[in-house]
């Protein structure tokens, strides 16, 4: 038995996403810029695709520009913003300690060109305030970019409230939903989003493919040089079957969005309910402002890796914010960011539910977790010193 | 895979975990800011390691590495046990991740401090530059 439990990492595809595609491989594989019929049918698809995601997210179809994923899209907004502001000598940008990687290494390379960046502190909570990003924006602030939810600890950002003190300020807002879409109910401009970032993988479509949406009226600065492909903003022939499949997708999961999280979230609650029984533990992130399908957790004493190989034995797949698991010396730099310290961020595990899951499953997989949790306790040299007296519970 | 399946087979039936009461000589090393200890415990009688368990905080190699650490050692000599080096653990398991390799120094430090405290609590005289002091975790982390 498996029991997928990684849908933040990504997810496995839907059936409509996959019949979506195939068309598109078998007989309509036409490069959309070719004038014959095959090719004018693909070009087709592509706009319906476009308009589909445009429906999804609230804007219109020519916002939306295809990119080959999340990262695209996070890197191409954030050096458009840039750019933008450079042009007027505004070289500042406000975001947060604990965006994904995709966001803040594309700071840390603006912050070498000679940018100024604010990193904000997201609390124990892993929230952003609208106060705290109205507080750090400045005269020569050109870009907020502030995740919607958090990949790691599922903490869902009051967008809305920070897209309305932006707008009245004037400064360009930029949001990495690539874990929210599909998930949470978005309208870019209800809730004031100028640029937005997505990525089909993480709502059941497909993989190396994604969407950035910007507002009309802010000039786009190409990452990729190429053809007129994408209003000429995205050099490259179109990813046809991986978009229609990432729009089909779109579409079921935004028409299954209130049923879905509904069921979704109670198989979370159930599942925090159950693991926040073993000893000296604690969920990491809000507990109401969460993703429907984030469960994340550090365990005294254990090592994420250990625990995540532990539990893969068992068939359950997770994830994990410990050193061994992020390839360096540091734990997540979320979990740091939440001010969990080391030793506590290294025990850490992310569970991730979908629409496929269970609540057998949520059963097996707190049956688990707890025995595993105690096996490796059992064999810590930590856990015997918490034990016993020598080392103080941090949790 | 990440791992090789003689790290895997130590990984998930690890040999001599526990803990020694009343041990001869007992060693930690690592801290858990870096998410790795190891705490070796051994007896010894007639210089010869009569048995040795061990209990470890950290991630699937560490714990094999521990694991096969301990198994090459029993039976043998404190001053064979001495001779063990992080490479002959390595190899033992058939290779680490270049990222894995300082699981392995772990254990053969680890080792080295239980040999040295049964030394000093023997009051038996020895060569201290063969104890390097494993103090912090960044030597070795890559």
């Amino acid at each position: 038995m498996q029991i997928y439990a990684d849908n933040a990492a990504t997810t496995k595809m839907s059936q409509t996403a996959i019949d979506a595609m195939l068309p598109y491989m078998q007989s309509i594989y036409g490069n959309p810029s070719s004038l014959h019929s095959i090719g004018q049918e693909a070009a087709e698809a592509l706009m319906q695709a476009r308009e589909t995601v445009a429906r999804c997210l609230g804007c219109e179809a020519k916002e939306i520009y295809f990119t080959s994923g999340g990262s695209e899209a996070d890197n191409q907004a954030i050096m458009t913003a840039a750019i933008n502001g450079a042009k007027k000598d505004k070289k500042h940008i406000v975001s947060t300690a604990f965006e994904h990687h995709a966001v803040l290494h594309t700071l840390k390379k603006l912050e070498k060109q000679g940018y100024e960046i604010t990193l904000l502190d997201v609390g124990e909570k892993g929230l952003v305030t609208p106060r705290q990003v109205s507080e750090a924006i400045r005269p020569d602030t050109c870009l907020v970019t502030i995740m919607y939810a958090n990949n790691e600890i599922g903490s869902i950002q009051p967008i809305a409230e920070i897209g309305q003190v932006c707008k009245e300020k004037g400064v360009v807002f930029h949001t990495d939903a690539v874990q929210a879409v599909g998930h949470i109910k978005i309208d870019v401009k209800e809730q004031n989003i100028d640029m937005l970032s997505l990525a089909g993988h993480k709502f059941h479509g497909p993989k190396g493919v994604g969407a950035m949406y910007c507002r009309k009226g802010i000039v786009i600065s190409n990452i990729i040089e190429g053809g007129a492909q994408e209003r000429g903003k995205r050099g490259g022939t179109e990813n046809i079957p991986a978009i229609m499949g990432m729009a089909a997708a779109l579409s079921e999961a935004c028409e299954n969005l209130e049923a879905n999280s509904a069921r979704i979230a109670k198989m979370r609650d159930k599942l925090i309910a159950g693991l926040t029984k073993i000893p000296h533990s604690i969920l990491n992130g809000d507990e109401k402002m969460r993703l429907a399908g984030n469960v994340n957790m550090c365990f005294e004493g254990i090592e994420g890796e250990s625990l995540l190989l532990m539990l893969d034995m068992h068939g359950i797949c997770a994830s994990s914010g410990s050193a061994c698991t992020s390839g360096s010396l540091d734990p997540s730099h979320v979990l740091l960011a939440i001010g969990r310290p080391h030793e506590i961020a290294h025990g850490s595990l992310r569970l991730s539910l979908s629409e496929y899951n269970t609540e057998e499953e949520v059963e097996v997989i707190i049956e688990k977790v707890s025995e595993v949790v105690e096996y490796l306790r059992n064999m810590s040299p930590v856990w015997r010193d918490l034990k016993e007296g020598r080392r103080n519970h941090v949790i | 895979m990440l791992y090789s399946e003689k790290v895997m087979d130590h990984f998930k039936n690890p040999r001599n975990v526990g803990v020694i009461e009343n041990a001869d000589g007992v060693g930690e090393v690592g801290n858990v800011k870096c998410g790795d200890i190891m705490k070796i415990y051994l007896k010894i009688d007639n210089n010869i390691i009569t048995d040795v368990k061990f209990e470890t905080f950290g991630c699937g190699s560490a714990i094999a590495s521990s694991s096969m650490a301990t198994e090459m050692i029993k039976g043998k000599s404190v001053d064979e046990a001495l001779e063990l080096s992080n490479k002959a653990v390595v190899e033992a398991l058939d290779g680490l991740p270049p990222a894995k390799v300082h699981c392995s120094v772990l254990a053969e430090e680890a080792i080295k401090k239980a040999l040295k405290d049964y030394y000093d609590k023997n009051g038996i005289e020895y060569d201290h530059s063969l104890f390097p002091d494993c103090g912090n975790c960044e030597h070795c982390h890559a």
